[in-house]
This record gives C-alpha cells, sequence and structure tokens, in this order.
C-alpha cells in the first residue's frame, strides 16, 4: 500500500524556490491595490486561501477509516464554505463601487429622438 | 481519472494565474470584480483538477460536505450588513485556518500507526501548519466573537498573563519538537492542537475593539501561512503559492494598519489599548477657549456659499446609518456647483478600507472617495470640512504636541480648511480617549446631535435657502 497522495510531487527545492518567488510577487502585487480597496482585498484573499479546499478534497478522497473521514469531511464543509462564501462577498462588494456617472452617459430618459 | 503529473501541474499553474491576475485586477475598482470572477474561475479548475485525480474516492461525503459548506457560504456572504464585513472576514480567516490544521492532522493520523515513517520536510510542515491554522482559527473566533458583541470589546487582562502565555507557546513548541523528532505518537499533534487553540484565544483576549483592524489583517496573514504550509505537506504548488499570496497580503495590511494607528504590531498585540494613555488628560492646559455650537441653518449658509466642501466620515457615521443621508446631502450641493469630496483616513471603520466599502453601498461614485495622501494637499483650498463622527484622526495634537499619546500618527489636515463643521453627540472625546484641540479652533463650529437627525436637518435647511 503507498502512502503518497494522488496528485503532484514537487522537489523540496523546488517548492522552496516557488515559494520565495511567491513572497517577493505576492508584496508586489498587493501594493498597487489601493486604501479604497482594502476590505475586497481582505475578502478575497479569505477567497483565495480558501485554495484548502484542495487539500481537504485529497485527505477526504483516500480517507480509509473513520477519523480520516470525519476529519475530513470537516475541512471539507470548512474549507468550501471559506471558499464559496468568501467569492460571494466579494463580488457584492466589488458590484457596489461605481463611478460617477458622466454627464453624456448619464440618464438618457429626458432624450428627444431625432426627427 | 488524471494520473500525469505533466498535466497536473499545468492545470494548478493555470490556477495560480488566476489568482495572481485576479489580485492584480484589484488595482482599480474599474476591473477588481472581472478579477474577482478570473480567480473563481481558477477556483473551479484547481477544484475540478484534484477531483480528477486518480484515487479519489468517497465521493458522496465530498459532494455532501461541499453542499453544506457551499449553503453556508452563500447564504453567510448574502445576509451579511457591509458593517459586519470585519466578523465575517474574522469568520473566514477562521475557517481557513481550521481546515488547513485538519487536513494536516489527517495526514499525519495516516501515517500515525508507522512511527518514523513520515519524512522530515513533511512533519515539520505538518507542525506548522497545525500550529498556525489552529492559532489563527481559536484566535478568530474570538475576533469575531468581540466584533459581534458576543463577549465585551475591552481588552480581558490579568495578572501573570504574559506568563500564562509563554507557559503555552513553551508547551506547544516542545509538543512540536517532540513530533519532529520522531514521536509521532498521534496524541503529541493533538496535544499541539489543543495548546496552540489555547494560544489563539490567549493572544486575541486581551487586544480591544479598537485594535481589531490590525488583528484581523494579521489573522488573515496567519490563515494564509498556514494554507502555504499545508502545501508543503501535500507537495502542492497551487496551496504554497496562493496560500503566500495571501500570507503576504495580510502582512503588508498589518503593517499599514499599525503605521496608520501609529502602533508598533508588538505594540497592538502585547500592550493592551488603553493603558498608553492613562494619565495624559490632566496635563491639558485649560487656555480658556471653548467649543462655538451652530445650528443647521447657520451650516446650510455656509455650505451653500462654499466652491469646495470635503466630507470626513469617522465610524460614527456608520453607526448612525447616515451614509444614505450623506450622500443625499453631496448630491444637493453638487447640484449648485459645488465640488464634493470624502477623505478617508486608513483606520476609519473597524477594517482596512471599511469607510470606502461603507460609502460605495450608499452609491458614493468612488471617484469622490479620496485616500489621506491625495487630499491633504487640497484642505487648505477646502472652504468647509465637514467631520462626521470622526475624532482622532483629525486631532492636530499628532502633529503639534510631543506629549499626546497619538503623536506623530498621520491626520487628515482638517484643521487647514478655510472652516470646520464638526457633528458629534457631545464634547465626550474619542475612542482614545484623547482631547480634541480641533474643536477650540477660530475656525470650527460644532453642530452637536445624533448623526443622522444632523444631517436630515441640514438637508431640509439646505433645500429651503
Amino acid at each position: 500500500m503507498t502512502h503518497a497522495l494522488p496528485g503532484l510531487h514537487v522537489p523540496l527545492v523546488i517548492e522552496l524556490t516557488i515559494l520565495a518567488l511567491a513572497i517577493f510577487l505576492g508584496f508586489e502585487v498587493i501594493s498597487k491595490v489601493p486604501a479604497m480597496l482594502h476590505t475586497p482585498l481582505m475578502s478575497g484573499t479569505n477567497f483565495i486561501h480558501g485554495i484548502v479546499i484542495v487539500g481537504a478534497i485529497l485527505v477526504l478522497g483516500v480517507a480509509d477509516d473513520t477519523t480520516l473521514k470525519v476529519v475530513g469531511f470537516v475541512a471539507m464543509v470548512l474549507a468550501t464554505a471559506n471558499v464559496v462564501g468568501g467569492w460571494f462577498v466579494t463580488d457584492r462588494m466589488l458590484e457596489m463601487f461605481k463611478r460617477r456617472p458622466s454627464p453624456s452617459t448619464g440618464p438618457k430618459k429626458d432624450e428627444t429622438p431625432k426627427p | 481519472m488524471i494520473s500525469n503529473g505533466n498535466v497536473i501541474g499545468l492545470l494548478y499553474l493555470v490556477t495560480i494565474v488566476c489568482f495572481i491576475l485576479a489580485l492584480r485586477f484589484l488595482s482599480s475598482p474599474k476591473h477588481a470584480r472581472r478579477g474577482n470572477w478570473i480567480g473563481g474561475v481558477g477556483m473551479l479548475i484547481a477544484v475540478g483538477t484534484t477531483l480528477a485525480l486518480k484515487g479519489i474516492g468517497n465521493w458522496w461525503l465530498i459532494v455532501v460536505g461541499g453542499a453544506i459548506g457551499a449553503v453556508v457560504g452563500v447564504v453567510g456572504a448574502r445576509k451579511v450588513k457591509m458593517t459586519a464585513m470585519p466578523q465575517m472576514v474574522a469568520l473566514f480567516n477562521g475557517v481557513g485556518g481550521g481546515a488547513a490544521a485538519l487536513v494536516s492532522f489527517a495526514e499525519f493520523h495516516r501515517f500515525a500507526p508507522l512511527p518514523g515513517k513520515i519524512g522530515g520536510t513533511e512533519v515539520v510542515s505538518i507542525v506548522l501548519s497545525a500550529l498556525i491554522g489552529s492559532i489563527s482559527f481559536a484566535g478568530s473566533l474570538i475576533a469575531f466573537a468581540k466584533l459581534q458583541e458576543l463577549i465585551g470589546g475591552r481588552p480581558i487582562v490579568f495578572p501573570g498573563q504574559n506568563v500564562v502565555n509563554g507557559a503555552i507557546v513553551a508547551g506547544a513548541v516542545a509538543a512540536g519538537i517532540a513530533a519532529i523528532a520522531g514521536v509521532q505518537g498521534q496524541w503529541v499533534l493533538v496535544l499541539l492542537i489543543v495548546l496552540a487553540l489555547m494560544f489563539g484565544v490567549m493572544f486575541v483576549l486581551p487586544i480591544g475593539g479598537a485594535d481589531m483592524p490590525v488583528v484581523i489583517s494579521l489573522l488573515n496573514a496567519f490563515t494564509g501561512l498556514a494554507a502555504s504550509a499545508t502545501g508543503f505537506v501535500l507537495s502542492n504548488t497551487v496551496l504554497i503559492v496562493a496560500g503566500m499570496l495571501v500570507g503576504a497580503s495580510g502582512t503588508l495590511l498589518t503593517l499599514l494598519m499599525g503605521k496608520a494607528m501609529n502602533r508598533s504590531v508588538t505594540n497592538v498585540l502585547f500592550g493592551a489599548f488603553g493603558q498608553i494613555q492613562a494619565g495624559t488628560g490632566a496635563a491639558r492646559v485649560d487656555d480658556g477657549r471653548t467649543a462655538r455650537a451652530t445650528t443647521p441653518e447657520d451650516v446650510a449658509v455656509q455650505l451653500s456659499f462654499a466652491r469646495k466642501v470635503v466630507v470626513v466620515p469617522g465610524y460614527g457615521l456608520a453607526v448612525a446609518q447616515a451614509q444614505h443621508d450623506v450622500r443625499q446631502l453631496a448630491e444637493l450641493l453638487e447640484e449648485k456647483g459645488i465640488d464634493v469630496a470624502y477623505a478617508i483616513h486608513p483606520v476609519a471603520g473597524r477594517m482596512p478600507g471599511h469607510m470606502n466599502v461603507l460609502l460605495a453601498e450608499a452609491n458614493v461614485p468612488y471617484d469622490q472617495l479620496k485616500e489621506m495622501d491625495e487630499i491633504n494637499p487640497e484642505f487648505p483650498q477646502t472652504d468647509v470640512a465637514l467631520v462626521i463622527g470622526a475624532n482622532d484622526v483629525v486631532n492636530p495634537a499628532a502633529r503639534s504636541d510631543p506629549g499626546s499619546p497619538i503623536y506623530g500618527m498621520p491626520i487628515l489636515d482638517v484643521d487647514k480648511a478655510q472652516s470646520v463643521v464638526v457633528m458629534k453627540r457631545s464634547m465626550a472625546p474619542g475612542f482614545a480617549g484623547i482631547d480634541n484641540d480641533l474643536f477650540l479652533e477660530p475656525q470650527t463650529t460644532m453642530l452637536f446631535g445624533n448623526a443622522k437627525d444632523s444631517i436630515v436637518k441640514l438637508i431640509a435647511a439646505v433645500k429651503a435657502l
């Protein structure tokens, strides 16, 4: 019986290289987010750390005893709530951010049709 | 069934790119929403890929668990009020951290009957993920309870707190080292998780409500790091990168919030708020100046003759639910050809960027929302600054009085405006309990009363002119 989980198996050095690059990339990308959007940024990153759902699927998907099934199931519920809730709340918030309607594209109700 | 490592790796890479784009698109409200959709697609790809992996079973459990989680998530996301956003984010931090800790526990358990069979890297990452994830889970639940006012927002302190906390940390570290050293019985990890949960509770309990923006940001970073550590447990690139992106975001926001509140992060975590300003109230010199009260009618005249009005909203505005009325007032003034903008301090509200969301919800266009560095040079050309429910973030003592506890904190330079109208319930000092000289300046008048009532009266008075 093999004990490796399904999926990728990347050498540690490569993983550490990726981690180091992700740190710098993360700081670079996040520092470009304006303060105005910091709340959606937090809920958006909430959504992104919901990626632990991948881990939850893996451990639940190979669970072969009761403890593993229970632990994996709870992890699955938590991670899905995290992913789905995080995404919807971010979408709901970002939808509210609107520009001032400019006069040219404003309401057209009093525009008379041209003859 | 996917079993080819290259295919799996490529699909996860697509997810990683989608997540980075999602964050990149957040650089402007114009395309931020599209970014979130791209992130959503990335998540679907990752989930789909994982489900299709060879060797995945227990379908019913996966489907039922996913369905329960999805329903909870959707209902929560739809029902939550925008004022309650900080609690919501705290809760999501908690469930994410909890899931990460459970996944690493499950991995440990799989190997537990075979002591010494877990590779060095794997056991180190299991320990880290369980430790950080559990701290984040318990800490976030306490933060949630404080923000939701299930427990008092006041810092909870008791003698010997640091000794107790130190003992808990020492115990957790010892359990972690034991696990890494090869004591791979399950009880070791259970002990570690229990101690980490206790520490999570103990470390958030003493932190006051005013410091919550820093704490939520920090817990956000923790959950990201826990997810990243889980990535090392599972040898999974997408978890490593996505978790680290969140870790970077949370860290950056924590530092930003600390800076905007003029507190070092260590000070927030280890010095309960309310202790540092003890005794400063007595140092104030009474120079005989008094605040002048005004009426809605006078303010209406002042506003109508202005060319430029800057609204400075604080959390008091959201508490009074006056955002919609403020927007109405601003629209009235704009119809008169007056230039209206909103000056938003980084810590206005209960979490980073909170005030912007509250105003966007009230249909304030985002091009009117100005950050502190953008608006400060404009105050000298501002005819009327309308301060609504803000106090410490407009206190000039932060610039001029080295003895003040908020000295050095970046503030909105409201006192440089031609005239200032402060809407406030009474002369009581703000959250931090510090007197505000802005209220005594000659150009300042006070409009006392509930913010919502005052603005409604103000709207009527402007219309009557």
